[in-house]
């Protein structure tokens, strides 16, 4: 049987899911769990020392994945560091946390704790003055803090 | 004692923005229908189905289930292979493995992405860190941004050595007739992009395209019966390096140097440039193109725009670089490593229409993705010893 008419371009129909959100529960680990405690509480950063290969994990971890070594040594990083890689993120973007458009324009960059030999990627705030690669930057932290790397609100240049 | 392999056939489909007329299952088909067309072979002569797509794309998971009716993979073995960005070349790689190992000689291959059926930077997000890479991150554009913005500081090198690249992609997919974007674009108009990520505009980066991928390899016992000129594979190597994005080392593409030295001992070449002759990269960004062929050993730290200025790597220069219009033109993400293979077999056969290069003897392909990580293939005219 033939029908009326083949669709044009505009006629055909897509299914949109909705508003779909699903949270998740993921474990940060004994380590990890350690770093954000001390974070939350004394505003200290600790990073983690292999002893195979001497570099100093942020955040840290149990294993050394090119050594693959157990590590368990702790060592205080920061909290000042240097900023290696940034960018301005100035497109929105669905924000899967959130299931909501991410607000932009944001800056972040990868910040390199002084003593680590890894970054930690960060906000920057988006002022008249970019960001400069090889800037000095000490972390903001925020005044209520609940464990998790919001309790930093940016790093900001030391002046 | 492994089986040499090769490729003998392939099929891509009408790649485009939006492919609102077929589901994920029946883009799938119309590549496997060309696929066995350009190998003349029929779906029974098929031992093995391996399929890959990176799964949140589409948020419908168990794309090796649900396709099987279009991958025609009802009645054989079908697995499926998925290594996030680097999925199509991980299946390019993958397939070689399965024959090689001598228990498929005719395995059919196929990547494919609907990247139109959601919001590509969100889903890639969704493949990183929670706990400490995701505050920030927002997918493959502010990453490889970020990677941008670590190499110009070290080289001086600047947003027009990167436009150049994308013209030059952009041409090339003039003459592709698969190719999402095949509207020629000038250096001024990159500069002149919206700006996505300083420093990446617009044209600096990639598209979201809807396609698939299907590659017939063939074993050494059949593949020459199947096709009078197979494209050898003569190496793969990849490796990946890090698990966050955080640990990332931005003074080069360590995992590139890497699998591109093991692939060009494996293969015996030694000076790439002039042994190999048409490359076709996955450098889903402008700056790709020049960071990442130094990581490939064609210039010196900081002297890629150079070779990308001069000519060197246009069609007609001495190492014509993505002569399909690269990932800059089209990138379905599952399917996008493995149309490098594609294209480079298409190369091998003399058999690339208006984009041929002349006279190929070998050719060379990568994968990019997840972590900054590389996969690498190089392929020959020649059965390989």
């Amino acid at each position: 049987m033939e029908l009326k008419s083949r669709p044009r371009r505009r006629d055909f129909i897509t299914i949109s899911s909705g508003e779909s959100f699903s949270p998740f529960h993921y474990s940060v680990g004994r380590f990890g769990s350690q770093f954000l405690t001390e974070l939350r509480d004394h505003k200290r950063f600790m990073g983690m020392r292999c002893a195979g290969c001497g570099r100093v994990y942020v955040p840290p971890r149990p294993v050394c994945g090119p050594c693959f070594k157990k590590m368990d040594d702790w060592v205080e990083v920061g909290p000042n560091g240097t900023l290696i890689a940034f960018t301005i993120l100035r497109f929105a973007f669905i924000d899967p946390e959130t299931g909501q458009k991410k607000p932009v324009p944001y800056g972040y960059g990868f910040i390199r704790l002084d003593g680590a030999d890894t970054q930690l990627q960060h906000f920057l705030p988006v002022g008249a003055k970019p960001p400069k690669i090889g800037m000095k930057v000490r972390p903001v932290f925020e005044e209520i803090r609940h464990g998790n790397l919001r309790d930093i609100r940016h790093f900001e240049e030391i002046a | 004692m492994a089986k040499r392999v090769a490729i003998v056939g392939s099929g891509q489909t009408d790649h485009a923005g939006n492919r609102r007329d077929v589901t994920g299952c029946e883009l799938i088909n119309e590549a496997v229908r060309r696929a066995l067309e350009d190998a003349q072979l029929k779906l029974s002569d098929i031992d093995g189905v391996v399929i890959g797509n990176m799964d949140h794309f589409e948020g419908i998971n168990g794309a090796e289930l649900w396709s099987i009716e279009g991958s025609g993979g009802i009645g054989k073995p079908t697995i499926k292979l998925t290594t996030g960005g680097t999925t199509g070349s991980t299946l390019a790689i993958g397939g070689t493995h399965l024959v090689a190992s001598g228990f498929f000689d005719r395995l059919l291959v196929i990547g494919w992405e609907k990247n139109s059926e959601s919001d590509t930077t969100g889903a890639i997000t969704t493949a990183f860190d929670p706990i400490w890479d995701r505050l920030v991150f927002a997918g493959a554009i502010s990453g490889l941004a970020v990677e941008a913005s670590a190499y110009m500081h070290r080289y001086g090198v600047t947003e027009k050595d990167a436009a150049r690249a994308a013209v030059r992609d952009r041409r090339h997919a003039v003459n592709n007739p698969h190719a999402h974007l095949r509207k020629e674009i000038s250096v001024d108009d990159v500069l002149r992009s919206p700006m996505f990520s300083d420093p990446l505009k617009a044209l600096d980066i990639c598209p979201r395209t809807d396609g698939a991928c299907a590659v017939i390899y063939a074993s050494e016992d059949v593949a020459e019966k199947i096709c009078p000129q197979p494209a050898w594979i003569l190496a793969t190597a990849n490796r990946h390096l890090y698990s966050m994005v955080s640990d990332v080392d931005f003074s080069s593409l360590k995992s590139l140097e890497l699998a591109s030295r093991e692939a060009y001992r494996k293969a015996g070449v030694r000076e790439p440039l002039k042994e190999i002759g048409v490359m076709e990269l996955y450098t889903p960004y402008s700056f790709a193109n020049l960071s990442w062929i130094e990581a490939l050993g064609l210039a010196k730290p900081g002297e890629g725009a150079k070779l990308i200025w001069d000519g060197v790597t246009d069609m007609g220069g001495e190492l014509p670089m993505n002569p399909s219009g690269g990932v800059i033109a089209t990138n379905p993400i599952g399917a996008t490593g493995l149309i490098r293979a594609a294209e480079c077999s298409l190369q091998i056969m003399g058999r690339a229409g208006a984009r041929q290069v002349p006279d190929v003897k070998r050719a060379l392909s990568t994968g990019f993705g997840g972590c900054f990580w590389s996969d690498v293939l190089i392929y020959g005219t020649e059965k390989p010893a």
